[in-house]
């Protein structure tokens, strides 16, 4: 049984550590604060300028003010700072935060990640998606292993134009997890009842056994 | 020399030309300068160059500009939530320079900061480094980016007192420090102006000498994603 969205984003929360600052990404990502083990002390940073993201509100607490990088509204906790977008982006990029975990279109054997645009579709931009992929300690990525017309997303070399060059760490989909090493990927783990057949052929980028 | 004006357009008063070139603070709708937008629509200048991390949405914020196709230029990080814009860029109306949220950022810290470039990791083996300087450091290869200065800054503050010192609320601030500091003139629009010696001196965001001219504005702070919990 392939894992469905709940489940990937329930694995990914594993690569938490205790004491980690991490971005989440838009999308299944969002998902993985749910997961957060109980125990572990893990802040959550926002790159339009906040440390240390809460809940969403309830109606009686929505505060124009208080946004995260989706423009959702969200809420504080004791713990949380506000900055301006440079310090944000200083803390990104000069590696001061542990982890992000992003959605992707297409990831390489190479670790090169695509998930910004697509060439002849509208484009809207990347955010802040460069420089958290070349910035941020560890990125793992958690898409789907095929995309709509079924075709592995996880390739020998990006056909779509790229976000950050040998980037990925790991990348977890609905069959499993891989890690980027040299050669191609390797298998971490498979969702219940995959088999190795299985993602050799649902798989385009070199297996590494 | 008096810094306080009664509201946006005295404000801009001889500040605005066609093909002029403005930074404007702000993430999505949160933090914007409203009063000033308005005030820029309504003056009809053409021709602009603007950078700001979002290009607002239609019929709000910086998407108002777009409405008389006053904007020539924008350099954003993103720009999904508006169609009008899609509309005049995919007509070739509306020019459009992607930048990476932290490097637009960093370009105008630099820029404000008298920094003409820098090195950055971001955008490296991608299409935003392509004819673009590329150094090694350390074994680790970086792209110049450059520092970005304009004619005009307008910001939106939460206070300020008459001599321009500002603080932001919460994620308000965003961009509106950087833009403050990047500016030739920079007008500050706030929601509180408070008399000088009120502010706490030791939480004053941007000090006073960034901003030139400053008033108190009314805002609407409209909310793009609405998203709540059950109580």
């Amino acid at each position: 049984m392939p894992w469905d969205r709940d489940q990937m984003a329930a694995r990914a929360a594993l690569e938490l550590e205790d004491g980690f600052y991490v971005n989440l990404g838009i999308g299944i990502p969002t998902l993985v604060s749910n997961y957060v083990p109980k125990d572990y002390d893990i802040t959550l940073q926002s790159e339009n300028g906040m440390l240390g993201m809460g809940a969403f509100p309830t109606e009686e607490e929505i505060d124009p003010d208080l946004i995260n990088a989706g423009k959702q509204t969200v809420t504080e906790l004791d713990r949380t700072s506000y900055f301006s977008s440079s310090q944000s982006f200083a803390m990104i990029r000069g590696g001061h935060i542990n982890l992000s975990i992003l959605g992707a279109m297409e990831v390489s054997e190479t670790g090169d990640l695509a998930n910004w645009m697509i060439p002849g579709r509208l484009v809207k931009g990347m955010g802040g998606a460069m420089d958290l992929v070349a910035g941020v300690q560890r990125i793992v990525v958690i898409m789907d292993h095929a995309n709509k017309a079924g075709e592995s997303k996880l390739l020998k070399k990006c056909s779509l134009p790229l976000t950050g060059q040998a980037v990925v760490d790991r990348v977890i989909t609905n069959l499993g997890v891989f890690d980027i090493v040299e050669g191609g990927l390797r298998v971490v783990e498979m969702a219940p009842e995959i088999t190795m057949d299985e993602v050799y052929a649902k798989t385009e980028a070199s297996i590494v056994v | 020399m008096k810094k306080v004006y009664s509201a946006a357009q005295s404000a801009l008063d001889g500040l605005l030309f066609d093909g002029m070139t403005i930074v404007a603070g702000g993430f999505g709708l949160c933090g914007i300068p409203e009063n000033l937008i308005l005030s820029i629509k309504e003056s009809g200048i053409k021709n602009l160059t603007i950078a700001s991390n979002n290009a607002g949405v239609d019929g709000f914020g910086l998407g108002l500009l777009l409405q008389d196709k006053q904007v020539k230029k924008m350099i954003s990080s993103y720009v999904g939530e508006n169609d009008l814009f899609m509309q005049q860029y995919l007509a070739g109306d509306l020019e459009i320079e992607f930048n990476p949220q932290g490097t637009l950022a960093e370009r105008l810290r630099a820029g404000g900061a008298g920094i003409p470039g820098f090195y950055t990791a971001t955008g490296v083996g991608t299409k935003i480094a392509e004819g673009k300087e590329l150094k090694e450091f350390d074994g680790k290869t970086y792209v110049l980016e450059r520092g970005l200065k304009a004619d005009l800054a307008i910001v939106k503050a939460w206070k300020g007192d008459e001599q321009g010192n500002l603080t932001y609320r919460k994620t308000a601030m965003n961009f509106n420090p950087e833009c403050a500091t990047a500016g030739t003139v920079t007008v500050a629009e706030v929601e509180e102006l408070v008399p000088v010696g009120t502010l706490d001196k030791m939480s004053i965001h941007t000090p006073g000498v960034y901003v030139q001219r400053i008033f108190k504005g009314q805002h609407e702070k409209r909310i793009e994603q609405r998203t709540t919990r059950a109580a």
